[in-house]
C-alpha cells in the first residue's frame, strides 16, 4: 500500500524524443488510475518508468514520499503483469507464483510459500492447474497466473501493462470484472495502461488521457466524458466518438453543415468572440424528432437532414449523415484524426437514435439534437470554450466519494465471510487471507 | 496432411539422403572387419570366411594400443574442455549482444565471423613457432587455445540467436519480482537457454573433435596428439602392409562418442520449450 507521486517526469530518447514529457501526477494509496491513450502517446513507457524498467530523464518519482528514481527495480516492491503475461515456462504454475517469494530468501518458510501460494490460487481460481506448465494453460489461465505472481507479494502497488489485450472480447469481459473487485478488495494502488478505452471508462477511479508524451486530462471517467478540456480529449473518450462540426456564431445560432441550431446563451457567451468554432455533439444527444417528449422539445434544436444509411443494435440504432466542410475545416478535422490514430476522419455525423425509430436512410427526416450538452471548441487550440470546471470537479468529487463507499463493504463483506466459515470455501477465504495481509502491511 | 504421393516421394529423398551420407561409413566399417590380405579384393564386404577383428585388437590391446590409447585421451580431455571454455564465454558473449546496446556491439559479431573464415592453415606456421618459444608446443593448452578460435565464433553466433528469441519480458518480469540482473540470468534466461546452449556445445564439440591440421602440426608425442593426428602415424605390420585395416577400426571407434553425444542429448536439442512463456 503506497501512494505514487510522479512529479513533473521526462523520458527523452537517445535522439532528444521526449517520449514521456512533463507529467505529473499524484496517485493516491489504494486509487486505481489508468493511462489511456492512442499508440505513441507514452503510457506504456510511463508505466516501466514507475516500475522501473526505464530511465528517468528528469523529474522526481516518489513512493510514499521517498524518490526512488536511482532505485532498481527490485527495490521498489511493485509487482507488474506484462501483455504477453511473461511467465516461466520452466516452471510449473505453482513455481511461478512462488518464484517472487524464492527470490526473496529466508523471508519465507517452504510452508508460508505453500499457504501463500494456496491462498493466491483459490483467490484466482487456478488451484486444479498448480502442477502444470504454462505451455499447456489457455489464455485466460495464463493471465491468472500473472496476476498470481503480482498479488502473492506484499507488494506496494500493481503495475499493469495492458494485461487484457491478448485475450478474446468475452474472456475479456470477464477479467476487467475480476480485476475490478481483487483491486477493491486488496484495496491496492494500481496503475493500469490500455488502449481500450471501455477498460478505462470501466475499471479506472481516475483516468489520464495521454497524447505524444503529454497529459491533456486527469479526472473520473464522468468528468472526461462530460466535461473534457479539449477536443483530443472530447474526441477520445466515447465510442461511437463524439462529431465535430466547424459552425461560425452568430448571436445564439450556429451556422453548421446541418443547418442552423439555436443554442443557450451562456453557451454562445463563452464563444462570443470566436469567429469559427467546432461543434462537440455526442450521438446520444440526438433524436427522432417524432420521438421526442413534448417537455423537452424546448431544451434542443430540430433540423432536417437526410440519413445515408441507418445501422439497428436492438436498443438503440445509429444513423450516418454526411456533410461538406469547408477545406480549410476539412485539413483541421484530418490532423484531429491522426491524432487519434485513424487514417482521415470522414465528414460524417453519427447519431444515436431511438430503435423504435421508424428514420431510414435516403429518406429526409426530422432530428432533435439536444442543444444543452453540446460543447463548443476553439478550431485552433482545440480548447474547451464552454467546459464548466466546477461542474467536473464535482463529478471527480462524487466519484471519490462513490469509490469509498464501496471499498468498505467490499472489505468488510470478505473479512465476515473469511472469519465465518473458517476458510471452507476457498475462494473467499484465500481472498480474505489476501486482502487481510495487504491491509495490515 | 501431406498425401500419399507426397509421402512417398519425400520417403524417397530421405533414403537417397541417408545412402549418400552413410554409404562411406559403411564402407569404412566393412574395411575394418577385413584382414589386410583381403583389402585389395576390390569386394565391398570382406571375403567369407576372413572376417576379423584383428584390426580392433591391434589398436586397442595390440601394438597400436599406445598409440591409440593415448591419443583417444588426447582427443577427449582437449575437445571437452575446449568446448566447456568456448560454451560459457560464447554465452556471456551472445547474451551481452542479444541483450545490451553497447558501441562495437556489431564489431564483435564481424570479428568473429572474420575469424572464422581465415583459414587454419595459414597461421599454422606462426603458431608452430610461437608455441615451440613459449613452450605450449605439445601440449593440452597448446590445442585449446586454437581450437577455442575455431569454436568460439560459431558459438557466438548460434547463441546470439537464441537469446534473441527468448521474450526480454521474461527478465523484466524476474527483476520486477524481485531478482537482481545476475539471478534473472540465472533463474530465467539460463533454463531456456539450456537447449541452444547444448546444440551450440554438441557443434563445438564435433568441430574441436574433428580438427587435423592444428593436431598434426602442434603436436609431436603422446603427450598432446589427438586421434586425427594419431591415424597418420599408424603403419602396417611390415612395410608392405598398408594400414588401411586398423584406420578404418580407429575411425569406427572414435565416430562412437559423437553418435552417443547426439543420441543422449536428442530431447535437450529440440527446441520449442520456449512455448508458454508468451502469448502466441
Amino acid at each position: 500500500m503506497a501512494s505514487i507521486t510522479l512529479n513533473h517526469l521526462v523520458k527523452k530518447y537517445g535522439d532528444g524524443f521526449p517520449a514521456v514529457n512533463d507529467i505529473s501526477i499524484d496517485i493516491a494509496d489504494g486509487e486505481f488510475i489508468i493511462l489511456v491513450g492512442p499508440s505513441g502517446c507514452g503510457k506504456s513507457t510511463l508505466l516501466r518508468m514507475i516500475v522501473g524498467l526505464e530511465d528517468i530523464t528528469d523529474g522526481d518519482l516518489l513512493i510514499d514520499g521517498e524518490r526512488v528514481n536511482d532505485k532498481a527495480p527490485r527495490d521498489r516492491n511493485l509487482a507488474m503483469v506484462f501483455q504477453n503475461y511473461a511467465l516461466y515456462p520452466h516452471l510449473t504454475v505453482y513455481e511461478n507464483i512462488a518464484f517472487p517469494l524464492r527470490l526473496a530468501k529466508g523471508k519465507h518458510s517452504e510452508d508460508q510459500v505453500k499457504k501463500l501460494v494456496t491462498e493466491a490460487a483459490a483467490t484466482l481460481e487456478l488451484t486444479d492447474h498448480l502442477q502444470r506448465k504454462p505451455a499447456n494453460l489457455s489464455g485466460g489461465q495464463r493471465q491468472r497466473v500473472a496476476m498470481g505472481r503480482a498479488i502473492v507479494r506484499q507488494a506496494d502497488a500493481f503495475l499493469f501493462d495492458e494485461p487484457l489485450s491478448n485475450l478474446d472480447a468475452k474472456l475479456r469481459g470477464q477479467m476487467r470484472s475480476e480485476i475490478s473487485q481483487m483491486q477493491r478488495r486488496l484495496g491496492v494502488t494500481s496503475v493500469y495502461v490500455t488502449h481500450d478505452q471501455t477498460e478505462a471508462m470501466t475499471l479506472g477511479d481516475r483516468v489520464a488521457v495521454l497524447k505524444k508524451g503529454e497529459l491533456q486530462q486527469i479526472a473520473s471517467p464522468r468528468e472526461l466524458y462530460e466535461q473534457p478540456v479539449n477536443l483530443f480529449v472530447a474526441g477520445f473518450i466515447g465510442s461511437p466518438s463524439m462529431n465535430f462540426l466547424p459552425a461560425t456564431l452568430e448571436g445564439n445560432v450556429l451556422r453548421t453543415a446541418l443547418g442552423d441550431l439555436e443554442i443557450p446563451a451562456e453557451k454562445a457567451r463563452k464563444a462570443a468572440d470566436k469567429k469559427v468554432v467546432l461543434v462537440g455533439v455526442r450521438p446520444e444527444f440526438f433524436e427522432d424528432a417524432s420521438l421526442v417528449e413534448e417537455h423537452k422539445q424546448h431544451h434542443g434544436s430540430t433540423f432536417a437532414a437526410t440519413l445515408t444509411h441507418t445501422e439497428w443494435l436492438g436498443n438503440e440504432q445509429y444513423g450516418y449523415i454526411n456533410f461538406d466542410p469547408a477545406p480549410e475545416m476539412r485539413e483541421l478535422l484530418n490532423s484531429l484524426a491522426r491524432d487519434m490514430d485513424a487514417d482521415e476522419l470522414r465528414p460524417q455525423v453519427v447519431v444515436t437514435l431511438d430503435a423504435a425509430s421508424r428514420i431510414r436512410g435516403g429518406r429526409e427526416a426530422e432530428i432533435w439534437l439536444d442543444t444543452r450538452k453540446l460543447h463548443l471548441f476553439d478550431a485552433e487550440t482545440g480548447e474547451n470554450l464552454t467546459r464548466d470546471a466546477e461542474a467536473g470537479a464535482q463529478l471527480t468529487r462524487e466519484a471519490g466519494e462513490d469509490r469509498a463507499e464501496e471499498i468498505a463493504p467490499a472489505q468488510r463483506a470478505d473479512a465476515e465471510s473469511g472469519h465465518g466459515d473458517g476458510g471452507s470455501d476457498a475462494g473467499t477465504g484465500g481472498a480474505t487471507a489476501v486482502g487481510g495481509r495487504h491491509s495490515a502491511g | 496432411m501431406l498425401t500419399t504421393k507426397a509421402k512417398l516421394l519425400w520417403a524417397l529423398v530421405t533414403v537417397l539422403v541417408l545412402v549418400y551420407a552413410l554409404f562411406p561409413v559403411l564402407s569404412i566399417l566393412a574395411t575394418s572387419f577385413k584382414a589386410p590380405s583381403d583389402l585389395t579384393s576390390g569386394t565391398f564386404l570382406p571375403s567369407s570366411g576372413t572376417a576379423t577383428t584383428a584390426n580392433y585388437e591391434q589398436i586397442l590391446v595390440g601394438d597400436a594400443q599406445g598409440l591409440f590409447l593415448s591419443a583417444l585421451r588426447n582427443s577427449i580431455g582437449i575437445s571437452l574442455i575446449a568446448t566447456f571454455i568456448a560454451v560459457v564465454l560464447a554465452t556471456l558473449c551472445a547474451y551481452a549482444i542479444a541483450r545490451l546496446d553497447f558501441p562495437g556491439k556489431k564489431l564483435v559479431l564481424t570479428t568473429a565471423l572474420a575469424v572464422s573464415i581465415f583459414p587454419v592453415i595459414s597461421i599454422v606456421t606462426p603458431l608452430f613457432n610461437l608455441w615451440r618459444t613459449i613452450g605450449l608446443y605439445d601440449t593440452w593448452l597448446g590445442l585449446i587455445i586454437p581450437y577455442l578460435s575455431l569454436t568460439l565464433p560459431i558459438s557466438i553466433w548460434t547463441l546470439a540467436a537464441f537469446f534473441r528469441q527468448i521474450p526480454w519480458e521474461l527478465e523484466q518480469a524476474a527483476q520486477v519480482d524481485g531478482a537482481t540482473t545476475w539471478q534473472a540470468f540465472r533463474k530465467a534466461i539460463v533454463p531456456l537457454a539450456a537447449p541452444g546452449v547444448f546444440t551450440t556445445a554438441i557443434i563445438a564439440f564435433f568441430i574441436a573433435w574433428n580438427d587435423f591440421v592444428y593436431g598434426i602440426s602442434l603436436t609431436s608425442t603422446e603427450a598432446a596428439r589427438p586421434v586425427p593426428a594419431a591415424l597418420a602415424f599408424f603403419t602396417g605390420a611390415s612395410q608392405f602392409e598398408a594400414p588401411t585395416g586398423a584406420i578404418s577400426a580407429a575411425a569406427i571407434i572414435v565416430t562412437i562418442p559423437i553418435v552417443l553425444l547426439v543420441l543422449l542429448f536428442q530431447r535437450q536439442i529440440v527446441s520449442g520449450l520456449t512455448s508458454g512463456a508468451v502469448k502466441g
